[in-house]
């Protein structure tokens, strides 16, 4: 056995004391130091945190420092290495519950602590699910795959193309839905690459994450999962769907289509929110009331439509004011071939960085134009800046939100360079996301109090 | 048949005889030590910061239970402890599935106080003053605050943990007869405050939550009721005298460990006033006790009580006649009624378990935490009056089979979905009792009693904070807080005495931290010792008892008065009658209260005038005509003119000199 296991994260001058005295972690120790006596349990250290600090947890449960320059002598008077497991339980088969298959991607929607980083790990199996929300074992009949494990930020293409196909092959099989266990920071841009690359699908794909992880008691993981496995077990909506919590009680969740879902609070359990129209549907673990009236239905057969394509020459521009237009031009040079801009207002970059539009377009470069107000349609008709910029070649997206215009962009780069496809791979909508009209209530419905904001906007002229 | 009538009130008494219960103020060491009293504290004392502590929202600012902006729903769930184990506290809570509501009021709480904000940097205000109390108590200051994570599934913190941290292990404290060793004192964010607990939801709200508390924890060294209140007091007054604490309703709280010889450590939960300390311990450590001499009983009666069980039968309501409301309430509102034998249990429910309460209590409680059935839920066999008939009862225990020499019978009225955790609930209280005392934290009552409040928590329910980096604590920073604190709580008791100030102003000059005062007041002032420790330690406490303090009233305008007292030739005990009119209206200057109390300046000679007119004027009138009695009336007439203006011992002795 080497050394770093018996000093988890220890490093520099106290991994020096520790090793002077004898002292392993997990071991029991008894401490003298100019500030008195400690007695504890030596726990690992995150290996981010200093070498200046010893952790020890003491009896009554807490854990606290000791530093080092303290320390007078110190010995180890026993050892217990703790074991932490979720309790691991045979998920139960009940006859005549739909089934549906869990693919794990990371993220914290099933975690436990990591205590070398500190940190929140993932990890789960249909026993430690069914130990951890025994709820489930009532909804649906479970099978789970970790197909790999990124924290959400690190999703890229290949996950993307390697998650398309899982899903493809599990349809091929017959399952009656699909939940995706996915950290919740990229969860929309993985909702909108899989209504690219999974098209005409049968059964619901379900995405689902947590805001505060199951580490915690307070987690909204369980209700989430209970949500997500309902949705895909019994909905009727065979779409790419984000099932997260509609308010931030513990009430509802509601279903968003991956197109028009945007993660709108950096903390918040109610984080995520249809952009542009209203959401799919509310869920409960009673059932599904839908929102919107049309929608694609679930189906029996297994014609499911795979595209896994996507390019990774294509780059997204924020616009903002005093951009020069050297930034065009180093990602033209970089070989970026396409590339979606963030515009203000109704879909506007300022004049100075003309020169650099016009020699991206020289080079062949496909341009599309989406919006910082998040909200509303792109209109580049309305002023001569508009007008402009569509002669240099930059094609107004619609309402599509700027990360779905992304995603689809790489996507249809994967597919062909012929800008006249491309265009019309672009605006052709596979699911929203470009809506011809955006709903009355989209924007006014504050999401998570969908019955009482209805209820108010038919009273009150907002 | 009815030649051996069982009396339910008899065996009470029977049992309490037996328990060896005396009450509280018959109690001598010699009881305690006989039933082996043990007790230690966890004292709470939120401290006087302007901010909470991991958020920016005021600290302070307290709101009506109606007066809210939005409610957020929570459900709790257990998690895994670091070390791998749930926490018996955490599946009790589990098993109650609650609804938790919180209030929120704009003023103050935001989302960190919803959990829809990680925490932000701990406040520093609050970890400095926390820190110099740590120091003052003469803990070991730790090198590194780590944060951690208490579960309390109860939902009284809507993350449903407590960011909590040691400050400083290993300290103690001196008392008047021994010293008192203290574990740990920690820094921690404060609760929600409850505003209702009906059914399956409860409903709290959010004012308190977040503000800065510190606890310091003893050992359990305590031997004697009075000894625990002691060792409080001694820590609540060590907290105040850093004059860096909060005061008032709420703001100081203890949590009172008991048990007694054999017995289990039981926790009473958010004691409020330490005066309560003495009676609640008492009956604790007797209940124990009493619990431990039944269990002893039950197992003479039961050899295998691994196999002990409950029989249960539905009842049908209309089968019987119901007088009695709450049946009736259940009745009508399609609940069940369940009718539970209790085999060899007979003489147990009427076991003496506190005054005035027997241990069918202990089980009606849990029904009202854990199964969420308000009470009454039920009724049984050894009520002292019985609410179902005797005829009733027979079809009853024949429906169970019970027996009638041995068993005893409880019915209960539930919805239907709680039966199933009621049954076990009941099962699992009456085989604790072959165990003997569960280990519990329990409510406290102003007469002294308690109950059942929750599974008590253990160690396992502490996790590390992963939103938190750990504080360094670097020694320079340690050193200058520790230049600046107040003298210790017991050298300025042994002062006191040194000084000769009297002994009933120690509890309140020390509570509300005067000792500062008195010490200005006799060495800046010049203020006689024990006229100094009078008008703190007894008129003040008079005045403060008796009317609400003025906007902008300071202890600083009673060192004010002292001064103008002097600087205007006046006497000390004026004070005490400018002290009422001072305390309530703290701008008004001195020479209107003066004139507000109606005094006047008067000199010796004017006042030593009178007493030969007055003497004459008693010569004529008086029927008693002594020495002593001329020299009182006298006395009585000169001395509402002369206070303030001459010391009245002078003038009493020039009364005796004169006539």
């Amino acid at each position: 056995m080497d050394n770093t296991d018996f000093f988890q994260g220890y490093k520099g001058r106290s991994l020096e004391v520790l090793k002077k005295f004898s002292v392993r972690v997990w071991g029991q120790a008894e401490m003298n130091t100019t500030r008195g006596e400690f007695k504890g349990t030596i726990l690992p250290r995150s290996s981010n945190d200093d070498d200046e600090h010893i952790v020890m947890k003491v009896i009554t449960g807490y854990n606290i420092g000791i530093d080092i320059n303290t320390i007078i002598d110190m010995k180890e008077v026993g050892y217990k290495k703790a074991n932490y497991a979720i309790p691991e339980k045979q998920f139960p088969y009940t006859k005549g519950l739909p089934h549906v298959k869990l693919f794990g991607t990371g993220g914290t929607i099933a975690s436990r602590l990591d205590y070398r980083t500190g940190a929140v790990i993932p990890a789960f199996s249909p026993g430690e699910l069914y130990g951890a929300v025994p709820e489930l074992a009532d909804i649906c009949n479970l099978d789970t795959e970790k197909i790999f494990a990124v924290f959400s930020e690190n999703m890229g293409p290949a996950q993307y193309i390697e998650l398309a196909k899982a899903i493809g092959r599990e349809i091929e099989k017959g399952i009656d839905g699909i939940v995706i266990g996915h950290g919740t920071d990229t969860l929309h841009h993985t909702g909108a690459v899989l209504t690219f690359m999974c098209q005409n699908l049968p059964v619901p794909v379900v995405l689902v994450g947590s805001q505060r992880s199951s580490d915690r008691p307070s987690s909204d993981a369980a209700l989430n999962l209970m949500h997500a496995m309902k949705t895909a077990g019994h909905s009727d909506i065979a779409e790419v769907q984000v099932c997260m919590f509609g308010p931030t009680s513990d009430e509802y969740g509601l279903l968003h289509k991956g197109t028009r879902v945007r993660k709108m609070h950096s903390s918040y359990r109610s984080t995520f929110r249809t952009i542009g129209d209203t959401p799919l549907a509310m869920v409960t673990r009673e059932g599904i009331t839908p929102i919107k009236k049309n929608y694609n239905k679930r189906r029996s057969d297994k014609n499911v439509v795979i595209k896994p394509f996507f390019s990774d020459k294509v780059t997204m521009v924020y616009y903002y004011t005093g951009m020069k237009p050297d930034v065009i031009d180093a990602l033209v040079d970089a070989g970026y071939k396409g590339i979606v801009f963030v515009g203000t207002g109704l879909g506007h970059v300022n004049k100075e960085i003309y020169p650099a539009i016009k020699r991206a377009q020289a080079a062949g470069v496909h341009m599309y134009m989406t919006l910082q107000t998040i909200w509303g349609y792109v209109q580049m008709y309305v002023y001569d800046t508009g007008r402009d910029m569509m002669a240099m070649g930059i094609i107004p997206a619609g309402n599509m939100l700027p990360e779905v215009g992304y995603i689809k962009l790489s996507w249809a780069l994967g597919q062909t360079d012929d800008h006249e496809e491309v265009k019309k791979l672009m605006l052709t909508p596979i699911n929203d996301e470009i809506t011809e009209r955006e709903p009355y209530n989209g924007y006014l419905v504050y999401q998570g109090g969908v019955p009482e904001v209805e209820e108010f906007i038919k009273k009150v002229r907002k | 048949m009815k030649k051996n009538q069982f009396e339910p009130y008899s065996n009470y008494l029977a049992t309490m005889k037996k328990a060896g219960y005396v009450p509280r103020k018959e109690a001598s060491q010699k009881d305690y030590d006989r039933i082996g009293f043990m007790s230690g504290l966890e004292v709470h004392q939120q401290l006087l910061t302007d901010k909470k502590l991991f958020c920016h929202c005021p600290a302070g600012i307290f709101h009506k239970d109606e007066e809210y902006d939005a409610e957020v729903i929570r459900h709790m769930r257990p998690t895994l402890s670091e070390l791998g184990e749930y926490d018996g506290t955490a599946l009790m809570e589990f098993k109650t599935k609650k609804e938790i509501v919180y209030r929120i009021n704009n003023e103050n709480a935001c989302t960190y106080e919803v959990d829809d904000t990680p925490p932000f940097l701990i406040n520093r205000q609050a970890l400095d003053r926390a820190l110099e109390i740590t120091i003052l108590s003469k803990f070991n200051v730790v090198g590194e605050v780590h944060i951690t994570r208490k579960q309390y599934l109860d939902g009284s913190i809507p993350t449903g943990f407590q960011r909590t941290a040691i400050l400083g292990v290993e300290g103690e404290i001196q008392l008047k007869n021994k010293k008192v060793r203290l574990i740990q004192l920690s820094i921690e964010e404060d609760s929600c405050r409850e505003i209702s607990d009906i059914g399956h939801r409860r409903v709290y709200k959010t004012d308190r939550l977040g503000m800065p508390l510190i606890e310091t924890v003893t050992y359990p060294d305590m031997v004697n009721p009075d000894e625990v209140k002691e060792a409080c007091d001694y820590i609540r007054f060590l907290n105040r005298s850093t004059g860096k604490v909060r005061t008032g309703m709420g703001a100081g709280r203890q949590d009172v460990n008991v048990s007694c010889k054999g017995g289990t450590r039981v926790e009473i939960k958010g004691v409020a006033h330490t005066k309560w300390i003495p009676e609640l311990t008492h009956n604790e450590c007797f209940r124990q006790w009493s619990l431990l001499l039944m269990r002893d009983e039950l197992l003479s009666r039961v050899k295998s009580p691994e196999k002990w069980k409950i029989d249960y039968a539905f009842l049908d309501f209309d089968a019987f006649k119901i007088t009695h409301p709450a049946i009736k309430d259940a009745r009508d509102s399609g609940q069940k009624l369940v009718a539970v034998n209790l085999p060899n249990f007979k003489g147990i429910l009427s076991w003496f378990d506190q005054p005035g309460i027997m241990f069918a209590e202990e089980i009606a409680d849990r029904l009202k935490v854990i199964a969420c059935i308000e009470k009454p839920n039920m009724v049984h066999t050894e009520m002292p009056q019985q609410i179902i008939t005797p005829v009733d009862m027979e079809i009853i225990k024949m429906i169970l089979d019970s027996d009638e020499e041995k068993d005893s019978v409880i019915v209960f009225w539930a919805p239907e979905e709680d039966v199933k955790t009621a049954l076990e609930t009941i099962e699992e209280r009456c085989k604790m009792a072959f165990d003997g005392i569960p280990n519990e934290t329990r409510k406290s009552f102003e007469d002294g009693t308690t109950m059942f409040e929750r599974v008590l928590p253990g160690a396992d329910r502490m996790y590390p904070d992963t939103d938190s980096m750990p504080i360094p604590l670097a020694p320079e920073h340690i050193d200058n807080l520790g230049k600046n604190l107040p003298t210790d709580v017991a050298d300025r008791l042994s002062e006191f005495i040194k000084l000769g100030i009297p002994e009933d102003t120690y509890h309140y000059l020390l509570s509300k931290n005067l000792y500062p005062y008195v010490k200005l007041a006799i060495e800046e002032l010049g203020v006689e010792p024990k006229s100094a420790g009078k008008l703190f330690g007894q008129h003040l406490k008079y005045v403060d008892g008796h009317f609400d303090a003025g906007d902008g009233f300071t202890y600083d305008k009673i060192l004010e008065l002292i001064k103008f007292l002097k600087d205007n030739d006046l006497h000390c005990p004026l004070g005490k009658k400018m002290l009422p009119e001072l305390y309530q209206h703290p701008h008004m200057d001195f020479n209107s209260i003066l004139t507000v109390i109606n005094f006047k300046k008067r000199t010796k000679e004017e006042l030593f005038a009178q007493i030969d007119f007055l003497a004459e004027k008693f010569n004529q009138e008086a029927i008693n005509n002594t020495k002593k009695n001329k020299a009182d009336w006298i006395m009585g007439h000169i001395r509402p003119m002369a206070e303030g203006n001459i010391c009245l011992t002078e003038l009493k002795s020039e009364i005796d000199n004169r006539i």
